[in-house]
């Protein structure tokens, strides 16, 4: 038998509060390298707010992210904005692409960001829109593309930059059943053969499907479902 | 499923002997329960007492006589009118699954965790399906969709289920 490989990310007895109501009253969770792990639980449980304080948009009242083995919070801001620049990807609902930009020049912002060069940044962009089957978007703006292709560019874009994680929270949300399996699978296959952990934010059990297991989320506490199975 | 009618649509396209027509099957349809052989040969006997297939052809063997069947004209009209009627729609409600709920709330056990388990053994079975979608044929994605579909609205139940486990508690023990 192998040896489960070392953590990514390991959260522990996270709470947040927006005012009054609690958001997360104890969350915990653990990504390993290369796993597909499928956040799930009711609209308000608490999920966006886990996927935003493991990836450190948000800074959780208490408890603690280790990224790495590192404290996420004991990094500086910028610490933390060049960790999602180079070891995080991110995938939306909305794809959030920059709509003055082309989509290959969307994919290739993370390369450019991170310092690379323009022609090489966008040639290692256009073989990531070759994998994700949308070659020929290149030079459309994101307003001239359907909402599947957005999203296999913004799969494109998250995956460019070789994170060791990335999050995506509903990415397919806002897709039909067939683009969004599409994505799903590109997404999933593209993580597998690069080694990257997904933390995939879902409400749709068929989504979810796709991961290696499954984090529920329910009023702010999590329960790993292996341990229910 | 009607076994019935569905080996009686096999044989429109041609006799077979029963060994071929469960082949036919087993490849199309039975991919989690393969036909077994005595149901093939108790089923082809009532279709012929029945006028819906006749016997072609008989080929002597080293075994038993090898039967050849051919569909019949009324036959035809059977799969016909059986292919035009619509299934009935079963709301599908998982007696078995709220029983159980039901009587863990009435003793007192953690429904709640019976309901995490099921719901865990539903994704398992949907992760199944998923990678076995990915591999496969369009036929293949078709029939596991449709049990994809299924299960989906299983694990719905579930998390409704789950989200009115107290409302549900203080009913059942009123």
């Amino acid at each position: 038998m192998t040896a489960a490989p070392e953590p990514l990310l390991v959260a522990t007895d996270l709470r947040k509060a927006y005012g009054p109501t609690p958001a997360l009253d104890g969350a915990e969770l653990t990504v390993r390298a290369g796993e597909v792990v499928a956040v799930m639980g009711p609209s308000g449980s608490g999920k966006s707010t886990l996927l935003h304080c493991l990836a450190g948009i948000v800074t959780p009242d208490s408890g603690d992210v280790r990224y790495r083995g590192q404290q996420m919070s004991l990094m500086s801001d910028g610490e933390r904005s060049a960790l999602r620049r180079t070891d995080f990807g991110f995938v939306f609902q909305f794809g959030q692409l920059v709509p003055e930009l082309t989509c290959l020049e969307n994919v290739a912002m993370p390369l450019r960001l991170a310092g690379r060069r323009r022609k090489d940044a966008e040639a290692l962009a256009a073989t990531w829109l070759e994998r994700l089957e949308v070659t020929d978007l290149a030079g459309k703006r994101p307003g001239e593309v359907s909402g599947g292709q957005g999203q296999r560019v913004a799969v494109a874009r998250a995956l460019v930059g070789a994170p060791r994680v990335v999050f995506a929270d509903e990415p397919t949300g806002a897709l039909d059943s067939l683009n969004g399996e599409r994505v799903m699978r590109l997404l999933t296959d593209a993580a597998h053969d690069t080694g990257a952990a997904v933390v995939l934010v879902t409400h749709e059990p068929r989504v979810a499907a796709y991961s290696d297991r499954e984090i529920v989320v329910r009023d702010g506490k999590s329960r790993d479902m292996e341990r229910a199975a | 499923m009607s076994i019935g009618h569905t080996l009686l649509g096999l044989l429109e396209s041609g006799p077979r002997h029963g060994y071929d027509l469960k082949r036919a099957f087993d490849e199309r349809f039975g991919h989690d329960r393969p036909l077994a052989y005595g149901q093939v040969y108790s089923t082809m006997a009532r279709l012929l007492k029945n006028g819906l297939v006749e016997v072609d052809g008989i080929e002597p063997g080293g075994g038993p006589e090898r039967k050849r069947y051919a569909i019949t004209d009324a036959g035809v009209t059977d799969v016909e009118s059986w292919l035009a009627q619509p299934e009935k729609p079963e709301p599908y409600l998982q007696t078995t699954l709220y029983t159980k709920v039901v009587l863990a709330l009435l003793t007192g056990r953690p429904a709640a965790d019976l309901l995490d388990s099921q719901r865990a053994e539903h994704l398992r079975l949907m992760r199944e399906l998923t990678r076995r979608k990915s591999g496969g044929d369009l036929a293949d994605q078709l029939i596991c969709d449709h049990a994809l579909f299924h299960l989906e609205a299983d694990l719905r139940w579930l998390e409704l289920t789950a989200a009115r486990l107290d409302q549900l508690a203080a009913e059942v023990t009123r």
